[in-house]
């Protein structure tokens, strides 16, 4: 490789996930040098995009995979409704706009699309999918890349950022054990959010954080965010929150990824470690209601739930990575899993006894609700009665946070004086510019494509 | 796997491995649109070991999973779909043949085939000699008809006899049912164009350029399974005009078993050593690495039947016609006896599974 050191390098790029990768490519098209310093392993490269499946994309008609059509006013009034207005208009109608050309580019520079995954069918008009997942996406770009000649440092981990007024002059990173510092004339930050960081989510969230799973990389520390915060950037995004959905709680704490979703909440009911429900399991479809269960975990004790299935609805859900734990009795189940069983029973027979007969339809809102009943179940609601009886047990999984550096629609970083002179951020680390709250399928992808494209357009353009 | 992560790896069965790896690829379904295991694979919540026998066979281990998993090690889920469906193939391949053993032996020892090219090169040079015809034309002064018909047709009939028994026993472990046009013509279909190896919507499989894709493997295969089917086209004719219309050996060059033998032995010729070539650049530990050895072996001996066959051409009319014919033909019949015991019986096993997988489809 090359000495890192020997040289100002044209570009500095900080990440090696999506947004990293489309910047090095605009950059490198450009005729730069670009540096990128990733701070995982190789096997590991590609932060949380290679845990990712699809991007969010604008079309006024068909578009390679994606059917019908999909025009920017419908994009963002889903945008709206997610984060509940909290996003900047401007940027955002530029990001949905960007989004179509991207898809093509996508396709030109080695990532292949294939039609919606069973399941979500209802995403085929709205999001392409990656063939192969994320992960293959950012194989592709990797090889684009090299070819272009762009130079890639794994386990790179990037300490200090080095800033001048308003002028970025060089990094100092952990490469191989050694701290190295390496000078360059550009810098683009695509380092994702701090997720990873336990102490800092600890910090923000609250002690409990400590409970969380990560659903991604164990590797965005937020080590740049902070350093870049340090030298006074300007801030979007609550500092306080994370974006959480409830997974299978005996994930592993990191990386643990799309298979540990669990979607049979809906047909279930939830209840916490003292055997009592505490939310309405059947309010919506559970692709609209997963990322609320995130929340309403954490604020039980010890962070964890049960969800309680019986024999009836084994099968109406995508199958899980971990089996069910399994016993022919409520008593046993709630042993098995260490609920008081007393209670246990209590709360499935005071649910059986509120639900009513009607016709159930595991597909779309039944209306099949409970009578009488505090917290209520308003569709899916059928007694829990036939054995064997299944329960799964739920956590908080975190899949990135809202802090992020605020940007213009060239993705430079604005500073305590106007924006720097050669710094620009792309992907998770500005999203929340875009993306105050919530989240939209597919829509991280976008950011990052669109910003990261931009960020290595703009860098050229001016280094 | 809760035993497996806590009591350390316990020695599982290729199925039970396989099935391991399955139900993680089921929660996750990323790869759907690589190739048919994994549709086939997402149609079903619990796999018993005739499914995944049925998914190995349906898998033309092109890697194009593995390069995209997120679940590779070093994570703990420690995913190799494509060495595990491998070494479910192998074993399922040892478990149908008939009789047992054989497969076992063939499969893996790259020895024992070339043993058997050199039992079958020396019962020819035998035969020449012992059996020399006193008149005759072309081969035929040198081996009569009567002899090759009295070798090869048992040589031929016999294995596939074998072959039928494996075929059998495979279509009861995978639950196949009665056999449709329709069926036939979609698994047809695919075999013809390697559609599972074209990888999807992307531009080849991920054999021999790790994450890269790439049409080599796909294209050496086509050239080995075209050219296979010419020569055995040609030799078909050949038989026909001799029985049908009395046209005797030698035929010129603008025959049928000419005109169908040359294209049809460059191709197999050059197929196999761009087979081989790919398989020494490929990474071994993502197909079973047990059988590496023996699946070489078979792909050179595959080749040689179509190169000595283009020599003994080329010798017509020289005095290597009779040890050139002695080499052909031994390697003709070592490769006909293997047949039910090499890795040419995947293609049976693929095609089968193929006509199950359409059988699936078309409910």
């Amino acid at each position: 490789m090359t000495a890192l050191d020997a040289q100002p390098w044209d570009l500095v790029i900080v990440g090696g996930g999506n947004a990293a990768l489309c910047a090095a490519i605009e950059a490198a098209e450009a005729g730069l040098k670009p540096l990128i310093l990733e701070a995982a392993p190789k096997p590991y490269r590609g932060g949380n995009s290679r845990h990712t499946r699809n991007f969010r994309c604008m079309h006024r008609g068909p578009l390679s995979v994606l059917t019908g059509s999909y025009e920017e006013d419908e994009y963002f009034d889903d945008l709206i409704r997610v984060t509940k207005g909290e996003t900047d208009e401007a940027l955002a109608r530029m990001t949905i706009r960007t989004s179509e050309d991207c898809l093509p580019w996508m396709e030109a520079h080695g990532v292949a699309f294939q039609p919606s995954l069973s399941g979500t069918l209802s995403l085929s008009r709205t999001n392409a999918f990656f063939l192969g997942g994320g992960k293959a996406l950012v194989n592709a770009y990797y090889n684009t890349a090299e070819d272009l000649g762009v130079t890639v440092a794994y386990e790179a981990e990037v300490t200090q950022i080095h800033v001048t007024g308003p002028r970025f002059e060089g990094v100092t990173a952990k490469i191989a054990g050694h701290e190295t510092r390496i000078e360059g004339r550009g810098l683009i930050l695509a380092s994702g959010g701090f997720q990873a960081d336990l102490d800092w989510l600890a910090r923000a969230w609250g002690p409990a954080a400590r409970n969380f799973l990560i659903r991604g990389t164990p590797y965005n520390r937020g080590v740049p965010l902070k350093a870049m915060l340090d030298h006074g950037a300007d801030s979007v995004g609550d500092p306080t929150q994370c974006h959480a959905v409830a997974i299978d709680g005996r994930a592993a704490k990191f990386d643990g990824g799309i298979v540990t979703r669990l979607d049979c909440v809906p047909f279930s009911i939830v209840v916490n470690q003292n055997g009592e429900r505490f939310y309405d399991e059947g309010e919506d479809v559970w692709p609209k209601r997963y990322a609320i269960w995130g929340r309403l975990v954490a604020a039980q004790p010890e962070q964890v739930a049960y969800s309680i299935i019986d024999a009836k609805s084994r099968e109406l859900f995508m199958p899980s990575v971990y089996p069910p734990v399994e016993a022919d009795t409520l008593d046993g189940l709630a042993q098995k899993l260490g609920l008081p069983g007393t209670k246990l029973r209590e709360t499935v027979e005071a649910f059986n006894a509120a639900c009513r007969d009607g016709d159930f339809h595991p597909t779309e809102l039944d209306g099949l609700a409970t009578e009488g009943l505090t917290p209520p179940k308003t569709n899916w609601a059928r007694p829990i009665t036939e054995p064997p009886f299944y329960g799964y047990s739920l956590r908080p999984g975190v899949t990135f946070t809202y802090l992020g550096l605020k940007v213009d629609e060239t993705a430079r970083v604005a500073g305590p004086a106007g924006r720097f002179d050669n710094i620009w951020a792309a992907g998770e680390i500005m999203a929340g510019s875009i993306l105050g709250q919530g989240y939209l399928a597919g829509f991280g992808m976008t950011i990052g494509t669109v910003f990261g494209r931009i960020a290595g357009q703009e860098a050229a353009a001016h280094v | 796997m809760f035993d497996r992560i806590e009591n350390g790896p316990p020695k599982l069965t290729a199925t039970d491995e396989a099935r391991r790896q399955v139900e993680i690829c089921n929660a996750c379904r990323y790869c759907e649109g690589y190739c048919a295991v994994f549709p086939s694979a997402f149609s079903q919540r619990a796999f018993s070991d005739g499914d995944i026998t049925q998914l190995a066979s349906l898998c033309h281990n092109c890697r194009g999973c593995y390069y995209a998993c997120q679940y590779t090690e070093p994570h703990e889920f420690a995913l190799n779909l494509p060495r595990a469906l491998a070494e479910v193939r192998v074993e399922s391949w040892d478990r149908f043949a008939w009789p047992g053993g054989f497969a076992r032996l063939f499969q893996r020892s790259g020895g024992a085939l070339a043993l058997m090219l050199v039992l079958g090169i020396a019962a020819l040079f035998w035969a020449l000699t012992a059996l020399a015809p006193s008149g005759g034309e072309g081969f035929y002064a040198y081996l009569s008809h009567t002899a090759m018909v009295a070798i090869f047709a048992p040589a031929f009939l016999l294995p596939l006899a074998a072959i039928a028994i494996g075929l059998h026993r495979y279509w009861a472990e995978v639950g196949g049912e009665r056999i449709r046009w329709p069926h036939l013509k979609a698994a047809c279909a695919d075999a013809a164009t390697m559609r599972n190896l074209s990888g999807g919507a992307a531009e080849g499989c991920n054999f021999e350029k790790g994450d890269r894709y790439s049409q080599a493997r796909r294209h050496a295969h086509q050239a080995v399974f075209w050219g296979f089917l010419l020569c055995f086209a040609a030799t078909s004719s050949g038989t026909v005009l001799h029985y049908v219309f009395d046209m005797q050996a030698p035929y010129g060059l603008f025959s049928l078993p000419k005109l169908l033998g040359l294209p049809g032995g460059v191709l197999l010729t050059i197929g196999a050593i761009g087979l081989i070539a790919l398989k020494f650049k490929a990474d071994a530990h993502l197909g079973a690495p047990e059988v590496w050895g023996g699946e070489v072996a078979f792909t050179a001996l595959l080749g040689l039947t179509g190169l000595t066959g283009l020599l003994l051409y080329a010798a017509t009319g020289t005095a290597l016609v009779a040890p050139l014919l002695a080499l052909h033909l031994g390697t003709v019949l070592a490769f006909f006896l293997t047949t039910p015991y090499s890795k040419m019986v995947h293609g049976f096993y693929r095609m089968a599974a193929l006509i199950r997988d359409a059988q699936r489809k078309q409910g």
